[in-house]
């Protein structure tokens, strides 16, 4: 079981709060590009709107961050480390501060 | 019993507005989507609890919204908003090639016989079309693939396509304006398209009789002479009685032909509102008086309504699609401002109060009569 914990914009796009649990695949790694599809193939309301529909880039004003470290300069293949893997520490989507007008 | 639903979209939610066909007492719905950007709220006009809107976030994109209940209760429909075939290059502020790059959907127009058929105006600029009430989106990719589309330019506001008129007499004819590419033609539902912008002067194109390059910030059209549209340029006021083949300006005596909305009343189609705008550089009402404009002559001789509008230090704007009219016998015109207020006349501008006063600044206002 994955947690992820979303931004407030998209728990109200999603009618969802805070942090969401997953269940993904056993047997696949888990990464960030696996955590998203998870996270899109539960809440469909939710594509487009983190990463693009066709290419999978992670929207410009969009983080992740696990166990304190950003890493959405990350390949979205690379392995998540296991307290994310096992649901101790939630994998953390941002909406950057910055940009946008008043 | 009849009345309105006006559909006010918003910076920061969408809020619906509704009144009896008195128009004197006004129940606040909203806001709707609290916090995201509302670019464009609009009713079907063959089944009017149909309603799509636009969401926008410069953080997480567009998404898209519609009701089937007028407004009570929304579902989130397709977001997915993908060029045809090859994308090509418009050409950016620096005059360099730039790839067409979705960012928005700027007006939603839905089809004035079928609830589930809806086209959206997009930045950069192009027009989808869904016929499954929003689920998803195809591009009518003749616009973008035009031979002139090489040469468009982003406005100031982005490259986007703001406006859209079907034509109630004609299915097969629709009007679109590009800023700052100008306006179009299609005679074949779509498919194919022709820059209609005769007549357009614009100050910083160096050829006068240029195709395109116009930045037309709003058409209009009356729906009994779908031949005549009026149109609010960046500067002029112009009309054409031709289909767009040739405009002729009818700025007359306006004290600023600059501006961005543009409507006609509902049963007058010779009457025509604009709000002045003091110029491209400063965005308020000249003198800070906050005046609409009223021709009852198709053009060139325009009077100012003021009873109930703030005649000084008024220093708002009022964007391209936050004007709107109803059809009711005595015809209502609304509009919003960047200051959060929304206005109403129930006599066709004569006399104006604000329904309310302190929204979020007003991105459009859209107008159902219910009856």
């Amino acid at each position: 079981m994955i947690r992820v914990i979303l931004p407030p914009h998209l728990r109200t796009l999603a009618r969802t709060g805070k942090e969401v649990e997953l269940d993904l695949d056993s047997d696949a790694p888990v990464t960030p590009g696996a955590v998203l599809d998870a996270l899109e193939g539960m809440y469909p309301t939710l594509r487009g709107t983190i990463r693009d529909h066709q290419t999978k880039q992670r929207r410009p004003m969009v983080r992740f961050f696990v166990c304190e470290r950003d890493i959405s300069h990350d390949s979205p293949d690379t392995p998540l480390p296991d307290v994310i893997a096992s649901g101790r520490e939630p994998f953390w989507i941002l909406g950057a501060i910055s940009g946008g007008q008043a | 019993m009849s009345g309105v639903r006006v559909l006010v979209g918003t910076r920061k939610g969408a809020f619906i507005l509704t009144s009896d066909e008195r128009r004197k007492d006004w129940e606040v719905s909203g806001p709707h989507f609290g916090g995201w950007e509302m670019f464009h709220l609009k009713g079907s006009p063959a089944d009017p609890n149909r309603i799509y809107a636009s969401q926008a976030s410069d953080w997480f994109g567009q998404t898209m919204h519609r009701s089937d209940d007028g407004g009570q209760t929304w579902q989130t429909v397709g977001n997915e908003f993908g060029y045809q075939g090859e994308i090509g290059t418009h050409q950016w502020y620096d005059g360099t090639p730039h790839p067409w790059e979705f960012k928005r959907v700027w007006h939603l127009e839905p089809s004035l016989t079928d609830p589930d058929t809806v086209y959206a105006g997009v930045e950069d600029a192009a027009l989808f079309k869904s016929t499954d009430a929003g689920l998803t989106w195809t591009e009518l990719s003749g616009l973008r693939t035009h031979s002139t589309g090489n040469r468009w330019q982003p406005g100031a506001g982005g490259m986007c396509l703001h406006s859209i008129i079907l034509d109630p007499a004609n299915p097969d004819r629709i009007y679109v304006a590009i800023s700052a590419a100008g306006a179009f033609r299609s005679d074949d539902g779509g498919a194919t398209w022709t820059p209609v912008n005769k007549g357009l002067r614009s100050e910083y194109i160096p050829d006068q009789d240029a195709e395109v390059g116009h930045c037309v910030h709003n058409i209009a059209m009356h729906p009994s002479r779908p031949e005549t549209l009026f149109m609010q340029k960046h500067w002029d006021v112009m009309r054409t009685d031709n289909a767009g083949d040739l405009w002729h300006e009818v700025s007359g005596n306006l004290p600023s032909d600059f501006g961005f909305p543009i409507e006609v009343h509902a049963h007058e189609p010779e009457t025509v509102y604009v709000v002045p705008i003091k110029s491209d550089s400063e965005h308020f009402p000249p003198d800070g008086k906050l005046r609409v404009y009223r021709s009852r002559t198709g053009g060139n001789e325009w009077e100012a309504l003021t009873n109930g509008l703030p005649q000084s230090d008024c220093y708002v704007n009022v964007l391209r699609d936050a004007m709107s009219i109803d059809s009711l016998d005595s015809c209502g015109v609304y509009f919003g401002t960047t200051g959060g207020q929304v206005y109403a006349s129930a006599d066709s501008g004569d006399t104006w109060a604000p329904i309310v006063r302190d929204l979020p600044a007003v991105m459009s206002v859209e107008v159902q009569t219910l009856r």
